[in-house]
Protein backbone atom coordinates (compact mmCIF):
# COMPACT_ATOMS: atom_id res chain seq x y z
CA UNK A 1 0.00 0.00 0.00
CA UNK A 2 1.30 3.46 -0.94
CA UNK A 3 0.67 5.23 2.38
CA UNK A 4 2.32 8.40 1.16
CA UNK A 5 -0.31 8.64 -1.60
CA UNK A 6 -3.03 7.66 0.87
CA UNK A 7 -2.22 10.49 3.28
CA UNK A 8 -1.67 12.94 0.43
CA UNK A 9 -5.12 12.05 -0.91
CA UNK A 10 -6.68 12.56 2.53
CA UNK A 11 -4.87 15.90 2.95
CA UNK A 12 -6.00 17.04 -0.50
CA UNK A 13 -9.60 15.95 0.08
CA UNK A 14 -9.74 17.46 3.58
CA UNK A 15 -8.29 20.79 2.51
CA UNK A 16 -10.47 20.92 -0.59
CA UNK A 17 -13.59 20.17 1.48
CA UNK A 18 -12.78 22.90 4.02
CA UNK A 19 -12.16 25.49 1.29
CA UNK A 20 -15.24 24.38 -0.63
CA UNK A 21 -17.52 24.75 2.39
CA UNK A 22 -16.12 28.21 3.07
CA UNK A 23 -16.93 29.17 -0.54
CA UNK A 24 -20.11 27.17 -1.07
CA UNK A 25 -22.05 28.28 2.04
CA UNK A 26 -22.09 32.01 1.14
CA UNK A 27 -22.46 31.19 -2.57
CA UNK A 28 -25.49 28.94 -1.96
CA UNK A 29 -27.00 31.52 0.40
CA UNK A 30 -26.56 34.20 -2.28
CA UNK A 31 -28.19 31.97 -4.91
CA UNK A 32 -31.17 31.21 -2.65
CA UNK A 33 -31.69 34.61 -1.00
CA UNK A 34 -30.44 36.99 -3.68
CA UNK A 35 -32.72 38.93 -6.01
CA UNK A 36 -30.37 39.70 -8.91
CA UNK A 37 -31.15 38.14 -12.28
CA UNK A 38 -27.43 37.43 -12.70
CA UNK A 39 -27.64 34.77 -10.01
CA UNK A 40 -29.02 32.22 -12.50
CA UNK A 41 -25.79 32.69 -14.48
CA UNK A 42 -23.73 32.29 -11.33
CA UNK A 43 -25.55 29.07 -10.44
CA UNK A 44 -24.98 27.73 -13.97
CA UNK A 45 -21.28 28.62 -13.72
CA UNK A 46 -21.01 26.81 -10.38
CA UNK A 47 -22.60 23.73 -11.98
CA UNK A 48 -20.35 23.78 -15.07
CA UNK A 49 -17.78 21.26 -13.74
CA UNK A 50 -20.59 18.68 -13.61
CA UNK A 51 -20.82 18.54 -17.40
CA UNK A 52 -17.25 19.45 -18.29
CA UNK A 53 -14.98 16.43 -18.89
CA UNK A 54 -12.32 16.40 -16.11
CA UNK A 55 -9.50 16.27 -18.61
CA UNK A 56 -10.86 19.35 -20.38
CA UNK A 57 -11.08 21.22 -17.07
CA UNK A 58 -7.58 20.01 -16.14
CA UNK A 59 -6.24 21.19 -19.51
CA UNK A 60 -7.78 24.65 -19.16
CA UNK A 61 -6.41 25.01 -15.64
CA UNK A 62 -2.99 23.79 -16.75
CA UNK A 63 -2.90 26.46 -19.45
CA UNK A 64 -4.39 29.17 -17.22
CA UNK A 65 -1.97 28.55 -14.36
CA UNK A 66 1.04 28.01 -16.60
CA UNK A 67 3.59 30.53 -17.91
CA UNK A 68 1.64 31.08 -21.17
CA UNK A 69 -0.96 33.37 -19.54
CA UNK A 70 -0.56 36.65 -17.70
CA UNK A 71 -2.59 35.22 -14.80
CA UNK A 72 -0.30 32.21 -14.56
CA UNK A 73 2.81 34.42 -14.59
CA UNK A 74 1.36 36.67 -11.83
CA UNK A 75 0.53 33.63 -9.68
CA UNK A 76 4.00 32.15 -10.25
CA UNK A 77 5.64 35.47 -9.29
CA UNK A 78 3.48 35.72 -6.15
CA UNK A 79 4.07 32.15 -4.97
CA UNK A 80 7.62 31.78 -6.20
CA UNK A 81 6.70 28.62 -8.12
CA UNK A 82 4.11 27.64 -10.74
CA UNK A 83 0.83 26.23 -9.44
CA UNK A 84 0.77 23.52 -12.08
CA UNK A 85 2.44 20.27 -11.00
CA UNK A 86 2.25 21.24 -7.30
CA UNK A 87 0.04 20.25 -4.39
CA UNK A 88 -1.36 23.81 -4.20
CA UNK A 89 -2.31 23.55 -7.88
CA UNK A 90 -4.12 20.30 -7.16
CA UNK A 91 -6.09 22.01 -4.38
CA UNK A 92 -7.14 24.81 -6.76
CA UNK A 93 -8.16 22.28 -9.43
CA UNK A 94 -10.03 20.11 -6.92
CA UNK A 95 -11.93 23.07 -5.50
CA UNK A 96 -13.14 24.08 -8.96
CA UNK A 97 -13.86 20.49 -10.02
CA UNK A 98 -15.86 19.62 -6.89
CA UNK A 99 -17.62 22.98 -6.54
CA UNK A 100 -21.06 21.74 -7.73
CA UNK A 101 -20.94 18.84 -5.26
CA UNK A 102 -20.72 21.35 -2.42
CA UNK A 103 -22.98 24.05 -3.82
CA UNK A 104 -25.91 21.98 -5.06
CA UNK A 105 -26.80 20.14 -1.80
CA UNK A 106 -26.52 23.44 0.06
CA UNK A 107 -28.74 25.28 -2.43
CA UNK A 108 -31.31 22.49 -2.09
CA UNK A 109 -31.04 22.56 1.72
CA UNK A 110 -31.30 26.35 2.02
CA UNK A 111 -34.17 26.50 -0.49
CA UNK A 112 -36.17 23.96 1.53
CA UNK A 113 -36.18 26.20 4.62
CA UNK A 114 -39.54 27.88 5.22
CA UNK A 115 -39.23 31.45 3.81
CA UNK A 116 -41.29 32.69 6.77
CA UNK A 117 -38.34 31.82 9.06
CA UNK A 118 -35.98 33.83 6.88
CA UNK A 119 -38.43 36.75 6.88
CA UNK A 120 -38.74 36.51 10.67
CA UNK A 121 -34.95 36.63 11.11
CA UNK A 122 -34.65 39.60 8.73
CA UNK A 123 -37.42 41.42 10.60
CA UNK A 124 -35.55 40.83 13.84
CA UNK A 125 -32.53 42.57 12.37
CA UNK A 126 -30.40 39.63 11.22
CA UNK A 127 -27.87 40.74 8.59
CA UNK A 128 -26.90 38.19 5.91
CA UNK A 129 -23.95 36.69 7.82
CA UNK A 130 -26.02 36.17 10.98
CA UNK A 131 -28.94 34.85 8.94
CA UNK A 132 -26.69 32.24 7.35
CA UNK A 133 -24.90 31.36 10.61
CA UNK A 134 -27.91 31.14 12.92
CA UNK A 135 -30.77 30.07 10.65
CA UNK A 136 -29.72 28.62 7.28
CA UNK A 137 -26.75 26.50 8.36
CA UNK A 138 -28.35 24.94 11.49
CA UNK A 139 -31.60 24.20 9.67
CA UNK A 140 -29.79 22.72 6.66
CA UNK A 141 -27.22 20.78 8.71
CA UNK A 142 -27.94 17.53 6.84
CA UNK A 143 -27.29 19.27 3.52
CA UNK A 144 -24.05 20.58 4.99
CA UNK A 145 -22.97 17.04 5.91
CA UNK A 146 -23.97 15.82 2.43
CA UNK A 147 -22.03 18.66 0.78
CA UNK A 148 -18.93 17.94 2.87
CA UNK A 149 -19.02 14.18 2.26
CA UNK A 150 -19.71 14.47 -1.47
CA UNK A 151 -16.93 17.04 -1.90
CA UNK A 152 -14.52 14.86 0.04
CA UNK A 153 -15.37 11.69 -1.89
CA UNK A 154 -15.35 13.41 -5.24
CA UNK A 155 -11.88 14.77 -4.53
CA UNK A 156 -10.64 11.38 -3.30
CA UNK A 157 -11.80 9.76 -6.53
CA UNK A 158 -10.76 12.44 -9.04
CA UNK A 159 -8.37 11.37 -11.75
CA UNK A 160 -8.51 13.47 -14.92
CA UNK A 161 -7.89 16.84 -13.29
CA UNK A 162 -5.14 15.43 -11.08
CA UNK A 163 -3.34 13.83 -13.98
CA UNK A 164 -3.57 16.87 -16.25
CA UNK A 165 -2.79 19.50 -13.64
CA UNK A 166 -0.56 17.67 -11.20
CA UNK A 167 1.19 15.03 -13.23
CA UNK A 168 2.27 12.11 -11.11
CA UNK A 169 4.87 13.36 -8.66
CA UNK A 170 5.30 11.10 -5.59
CA UNK A 171 4.71 12.99 -2.36
CA UNK A 172 3.45 16.08 -4.18
CA UNK A 173 0.67 15.20 -6.61
CA UNK A 174 0.42 11.40 -6.69
CA UNK A 175 -2.98 10.49 -5.26
CA UNK A 176 -4.55 7.07 -4.69
CA UNK A 177 -6.36 7.19 -8.05
CA UNK A 178 -3.04 7.64 -9.82
CA UNK A 179 -1.48 4.86 -7.75
CA UNK A 180 -4.32 2.56 -8.80
CA UNK A 181 -3.84 3.53 -12.46
CA UNK A 182 -0.10 2.87 -12.25
CA UNK A 183 -0.66 -0.49 -10.56
CA UNK A 184 -3.07 -1.60 -13.30
CA UNK A 185 -0.67 -0.38 -15.97
CA UNK A 186 2.04 -2.53 -14.37
CA UNK A 187 -0.32 -5.55 -14.22
CA UNK A 188 -0.01 -5.57 -10.41
CA UNK A 189 -3.64 -6.55 -9.90
CA UNK A 190 -3.19 -7.67 -6.28
CA UNK A 191 -1.96 -4.22 -5.23
CA UNK A 192 -4.57 -2.56 -7.47
CA UNK A 193 -7.25 -4.61 -5.74
CA UNK A 194 -6.11 -3.42 -2.31
CA UNK A 195 -6.01 0.24 -3.46
CA UNK A 196 -9.42 -0.07 -5.10
CA UNK A 197 -10.83 -1.72 -1.97
CA UNK A 198 -9.51 1.14 0.15
CA UNK A 199 -11.12 3.73 -2.15
CA UNK A 200 -14.35 1.74 -2.14
CA UNK A 201 -14.27 1.42 1.67
CA UNK A 202 -13.80 5.17 2.07
CA UNK A 203 -16.75 5.85 -0.24
CA UNK A 204 -19.06 3.37 1.48
CA UNK A 205 -18.17 4.68 4.95
CA UNK A 206 -18.83 8.25 3.91
CA UNK A 207 -22.15 7.42 2.25
CA UNK A 208 -23.27 5.45 5.31
CA UNK A 209 -22.47 8.54 7.39
CA UNK A 210 -24.59 10.73 5.08
CA UNK A 211 -27.55 8.36 4.94
CA UNK A 212 -27.53 7.65 8.69
CA UNK A 213 -27.70 11.42 9.35
CA UNK A 214 -30.51 11.63 6.82
CA UNK A 215 -32.35 8.68 8.40
CA UNK A 216 -32.18 10.34 11.84
CA UNK A 217 -33.71 13.42 10.25
CA UNK A 218 -36.58 11.38 8.76
CA UNK A 219 -37.20 9.78 12.15
CA UNK A 220 -37.28 13.15 13.91
CA UNK A 221 -39.74 14.46 11.33
CA UNK A 222 -41.84 11.33 11.70
CA UNK A 223 -42.09 11.75 15.46
CA UNK A 224 -43.23 15.36 15.07
CA UNK A 225 -45.94 14.50 12.56
CA UNK B 1 -47.88 58.59 12.25
CA UNK B 2 -47.77 56.47 9.12
CA UNK B 3 -48.21 58.00 5.67
CA UNK B 4 -48.30 55.74 2.70
CA UNK B 5 -48.84 55.79 -1.02
CA UNK B 6 -48.45 52.34 -2.52
CA UNK B 7 -48.91 51.10 -6.05
CA UNK B 8 -48.05 47.46 -6.67
CA UNK B 9 -49.14 44.76 -9.08
CA UNK B 10 -48.66 41.13 -8.12
CA UNK B 11 -49.95 38.85 -10.87
CA UNK B 12 -53.53 39.91 -11.51
CA UNK B 13 -53.82 41.71 -8.18
CA UNK B 14 -53.45 45.48 -7.99
CA UNK B 15 -52.81 47.16 -4.63
CA UNK B 16 -53.35 50.90 -4.79
CA UNK B 17 -53.39 52.61 -1.41
CA UNK B 18 -53.06 56.18 -0.31
CA UNK B 19 -53.66 56.62 3.41
CA UNK B 20 -52.56 58.18 6.67
CA UNK B 21 -52.74 56.14 9.87
CA UNK B 22 -52.43 58.48 12.84
CA UNK B 23 -54.29 56.58 15.59
CA UNK B 24 -52.19 54.54 18.06
CA UNK B 25 -54.23 51.47 17.12
CA UNK B 26 -55.68 50.89 13.66
CA UNK B 27 -57.55 47.84 12.48
CA UNK B 28 -57.28 47.04 8.79
CA UNK B 29 -60.41 45.13 8.01
CA UNK B 30 -61.19 43.36 4.78
CA UNK B 31 -62.15 40.06 3.21
CA UNK B 32 -59.60 37.40 2.30
CA UNK B 33 -57.62 38.42 -0.76
CA UNK B 34 -58.18 42.16 -0.22
CA UNK B 35 -54.43 42.75 0.09
CA UNK B 36 -54.13 43.11 3.89
CA UNK B 37 -51.11 40.84 4.34
CA UNK B 38 -49.44 42.26 1.22
CA UNK B 39 -49.84 45.75 2.66
CA UNK B 40 -48.16 44.68 5.92
CA UNK B 41 -45.27 43.11 4.00
CA UNK B 42 -44.67 46.44 2.25
CA UNK B 43 -44.79 48.30 5.58
CA UNK B 44 -42.38 45.81 7.17
CA UNK B 45 -39.98 46.09 4.23
CA UNK B 46 -40.25 42.43 3.22
CA UNK B 47 -41.47 43.49 -0.21
CA UNK B 48 -41.10 46.66 -2.23
CA UNK B 49 -43.96 48.39 -4.05
CA UNK B 50 -43.59 49.12 -7.77
CA UNK B 51 -44.10 52.77 -6.92
CA UNK B 52 -44.82 54.61 -3.72
CA UNK B 53 -43.67 56.07 -0.47
CA UNK B 54 -43.97 54.91 3.12
CA UNK B 55 -43.13 57.48 5.78
CA UNK B 56 -43.21 56.65 9.49
CA UNK B 57 -42.91 59.49 12.02
CA UNK B 58 -41.29 61.70 9.39
CA UNK B 59 -38.73 59.10 8.25
CA UNK B 60 -39.02 57.69 4.73
CA UNK B 61 -38.84 53.89 4.98
CA UNK B 62 -39.56 53.32 1.30
CA UNK B 63 -39.53 55.88 -1.47
CA UNK B 64 -39.40 54.54 -5.01
CA UNK B 65 -38.76 58.00 -6.50
CA UNK B 66 -35.71 58.61 -4.30
CA UNK B 67 -34.72 54.94 -4.37
CA UNK B 68 -34.92 54.88 -0.58
CA UNK B 69 -35.43 51.52 1.04
CA UNK B 70 -34.80 50.81 4.70
CA UNK B 71 -34.44 47.02 5.06
CA UNK B 72 -36.56 45.07 7.54
CA UNK B 73 -34.92 44.95 10.93
CA UNK B 74 -33.79 48.57 10.64
CA UNK B 75 -37.30 50.05 10.50
CA UNK B 76 -38.07 49.75 14.24
CA UNK B 77 -40.94 47.64 13.05
CA UNK B 78 -42.13 44.18 14.12
CA UNK B 79 -44.51 41.93 12.24
CA UNK B 80 -46.42 39.00 13.71
CA UNK B 81 -48.14 36.79 11.18
CA UNK B 82 -50.80 34.12 11.51
CA UNK B 83 -48.02 31.58 11.11
CA UNK B 84 -45.77 32.12 14.17
CA UNK B 85 -42.55 31.25 12.27
CA UNK B 86 -40.60 30.41 15.42
CA UNK B 87 -37.07 29.14 14.80
CA UNK B 88 -37.50 25.39 15.35
CA UNK B 89 -33.94 24.71 16.51
CA UNK B 90 -34.03 27.31 19.28
CA UNK B 91 -35.82 27.25 22.62
CA UNK B 92 -38.51 29.84 23.30
CA UNK B 93 -36.05 31.98 25.30
CA UNK B 94 -33.56 32.11 22.41
CA UNK B 95 -36.36 32.85 19.94
CA UNK B 96 -37.49 35.83 21.97
CA UNK B 97 -33.90 36.99 22.54
CA UNK B 98 -32.97 36.77 18.83
CA UNK B 99 -33.86 40.33 17.86
CA UNK B 100 -32.76 42.14 21.03
CA UNK B 101 -29.75 44.25 20.10
CA UNK B 102 -26.55 44.52 22.10
CA UNK B 103 -24.58 41.93 24.02
CA UNK B 104 -25.66 42.62 27.57
CA UNK B 105 -26.94 39.34 28.99
CA UNK B 106 -28.74 41.16 31.81
CA UNK B 107 -30.74 43.30 29.38
CA UNK B 108 -31.49 40.23 27.26
CA UNK B 109 -32.80 38.28 30.24
CA UNK B 110 -34.90 41.20 31.53
CA UNK B 111 -36.52 41.91 28.15
CA UNK B 112 -37.17 38.23 27.41
CA UNK B 113 -38.80 37.78 30.81
CA UNK B 114 -40.85 40.95 30.45
CA UNK B 115 -42.08 40.05 26.95
CA UNK B 116 -42.99 36.48 27.89
CA UNK B 117 -44.75 37.63 31.03
CA UNK B 118 -46.77 40.18 29.10
CA UNK B 119 -48.16 37.51 26.75
CA UNK B 120 -48.62 34.99 29.58
CA UNK B 121 -45.94 32.57 28.36
CA UNK B 122 -43.25 32.80 31.06
CA UNK B 123 -43.47 29.07 31.79
CA UNK B 124 -42.62 28.20 28.16
CA UNK B 125 -39.13 29.70 28.15
CA UNK B 126 -37.26 26.36 28.10
CA UNK B 127 -39.47 24.65 25.54
CA UNK B 128 -38.81 24.10 21.85
CA UNK B 129 -41.41 25.34 19.31
CA UNK B 130 -42.39 21.74 18.47
CA UNK B 131 -43.52 21.35 22.10
CA UNK B 132 -45.96 24.27 21.88
CA UNK B 133 -49.65 24.36 20.93
CA UNK B 134 -50.78 26.74 18.17
CA UNK B 135 -51.96 29.33 20.68
CA UNK B 136 -48.76 29.12 22.74
CA UNK B 137 -46.66 29.52 19.59
CA UNK B 138 -48.60 32.65 18.66
CA UNK B 139 -48.05 34.09 22.16
CA UNK B 140 -44.30 33.44 21.84
CA UNK B 141 -44.22 35.01 18.36
CA UNK B 142 -45.88 38.09 19.84
CA UNK B 143 -43.36 38.14 22.72
CA UNK B 144 -40.51 37.92 20.20
CA UNK B 145 -41.96 40.86 18.28
CA UNK B 146 -42.38 43.13 21.29
CA UNK B 147 -39.07 42.18 22.94
CA UNK B 148 -37.26 44.29 20.32
CA UNK B 149 -39.32 47.29 21.52
CA UNK B 150 -40.54 48.37 18.08
CA UNK B 151 -42.00 51.78 17.26
CA UNK B 152 -44.41 50.20 14.79
CA UNK B 153 -46.12 46.86 15.49
CA UNK B 154 -47.87 45.04 12.65
CA UNK B 155 -50.16 42.17 13.61
CA UNK B 156 -51.53 39.96 10.84
CA UNK B 157 -54.37 37.98 12.43
CA UNK B 158 -51.97 37.09 15.24
CA UNK B 159 -54.56 35.58 17.58
CA UNK B 160 -56.23 33.21 15.15
CA UNK B 161 -55.18 30.14 17.17
CA UNK B 162 -56.47 31.60 20.46
CA UNK B 163 -60.08 31.39 21.57
CA UNK B 164 -62.01 34.69 21.72
CA UNK B 165 -61.68 35.20 25.48
CA UNK B 166 -57.94 34.49 25.53
CA UNK B 167 -57.36 36.78 22.54
CA UNK B 168 -59.34 39.62 24.16
CA UNK B 169 -57.46 39.19 27.45
CA UNK B 170 -54.12 39.22 25.64
CA UNK B 171 -55.00 42.36 23.73
CA UNK B 172 -56.16 44.09 26.92
CA UNK B 173 -52.80 43.30 28.59
CA UNK B 174 -50.93 44.49 25.50
CA UNK B 175 -52.74 47.82 25.05
CA UNK B 176 -51.30 49.70 28.09
CA UNK B 177 -47.80 48.36 27.33
CA UNK B 178 -48.05 49.68 23.76
CA UNK B 179 -49.53 53.01 24.89
CA UNK B 180 -46.83 53.50 27.53
CA UNK B 181 -44.10 53.03 24.92
CA UNK B 182 -45.91 55.00 22.23
CA UNK B 183 -45.93 52.04 19.84
CA UNK B 184 -48.19 52.53 16.83
CA UNK B 185 -50.04 49.31 16.06
CA UNK B 186 -51.80 48.05 12.95
CA UNK B 187 -53.92 44.90 13.27
CA UNK B 188 -55.14 43.07 10.20
CA UNK B 189 -58.31 41.04 10.50
CA UNK B 190 -61.18 39.73 8.45
CA UNK B 191 -63.26 39.24 11.58
CA UNK B 192 -65.68 42.13 12.20
CA UNK B 193 -66.03 41.25 15.90
CA UNK B 194 -62.26 41.83 16.38
CA UNK B 195 -62.60 45.22 14.76
CA UNK B 196 -65.40 46.25 17.14
CA UNK B 197 -63.73 44.78 20.26
CA UNK B 198 -60.50 46.75 19.92
CA UNK B 199 -62.28 50.11 19.78
CA UNK B 200 -59.64 51.21 17.33
CA UNK B 201 -59.81 53.26 14.17
CA UNK B 202 -60.77 51.03 11.24
CA UNK B 203 -59.60 51.13 7.63
CA UNK B 204 -61.73 49.10 5.27
CA UNK B 205 -59.67 47.43 2.54
CA UNK B 206 -61.37 45.90 -0.49
CA UNK B 207 -59.82 44.68 -3.72
CA UNK B 208 -56.55 46.43 -3.02
CA UNK B 209 -58.03 49.82 -2.07
CA UNK B 210 -58.91 51.49 1.22
CA UNK B 211 -62.51 52.49 0.67
CA UNK B 212 -63.32 53.89 4.11
CA UNK B 213 -61.50 54.91 7.27
CA UNK B 214 -62.80 56.02 10.66
CA UNK B 215 -64.53 54.68 13.81
CA UNK B 216 -65.64 51.05 13.61
CA UNK B 217 -69.32 51.95 14.09
CA UNK B 218 -69.17 54.18 11.02
CA UNK B 219 -66.87 52.22 8.69
CA UNK B 220 -68.35 48.85 9.53
CA UNK B 221 -72.00 49.93 9.85
CA UNK B 222 -73.11 47.33 7.29
CA UNK B 223 -71.07 44.61 9.00
CA UNK B 224 -72.61 45.65 12.34
CA UNK B 225 -76.13 45.35 10.93
CA UNK B 226 -75.29 41.96 9.50
CA UNK B 227 -73.88 40.74 12.83
CA UNK B 228 -76.89 42.05 14.77
CA UNK B 229 -79.32 40.47 12.32
CA UNK B 230 -77.41 37.20 12.63
CA UNK B 231 -77.56 37.31 16.45
CA UNK B 232 -81.30 38.11 16.42
CA UNK B 233 -81.98 35.24 14.05
CA UNK B 234 -80.08 32.88 16.41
Amino acid sequence: MDWQAFFLTLRLAGLTTAILLAIAIPLAALIVLGRSRWLAGLEALAALPLVLPPTVLGFFLLVLLGPRTGFGRVVTRMLGHPLAFSFSGLVVGSVIYSLPFAVQPLVAGFASIDPALVDAARLLGARPVRLVRTILVPLASRSLVAAAVLSFLHTVGEFGVVLMLGGDIPGATRTLSLVLYNQVENFDYAAAGRTAALLLGLSVLALVAVYSTSAQGHMRRGRRA
Amino acid sequence: MLDLVIDARRGGFHLEISARFAAPLTVIFGPSGAGKSTLLRFLAGLDRPDQGRIVFNGTALTDSALRTYVPPGRRSCSLVTQQPALFPHMRVGSNVRYGIPGKNAGIWARRVEEALELVGASDLIRRFPRELSGGEAQRVALARAIAVEPRLLLLDEPFSALDGTAADALLERLKPWLAERNVQTLIVTHNATDAFMTGAEVALLKQGRIIAQGPATQVLATERQRLLAHLQTD
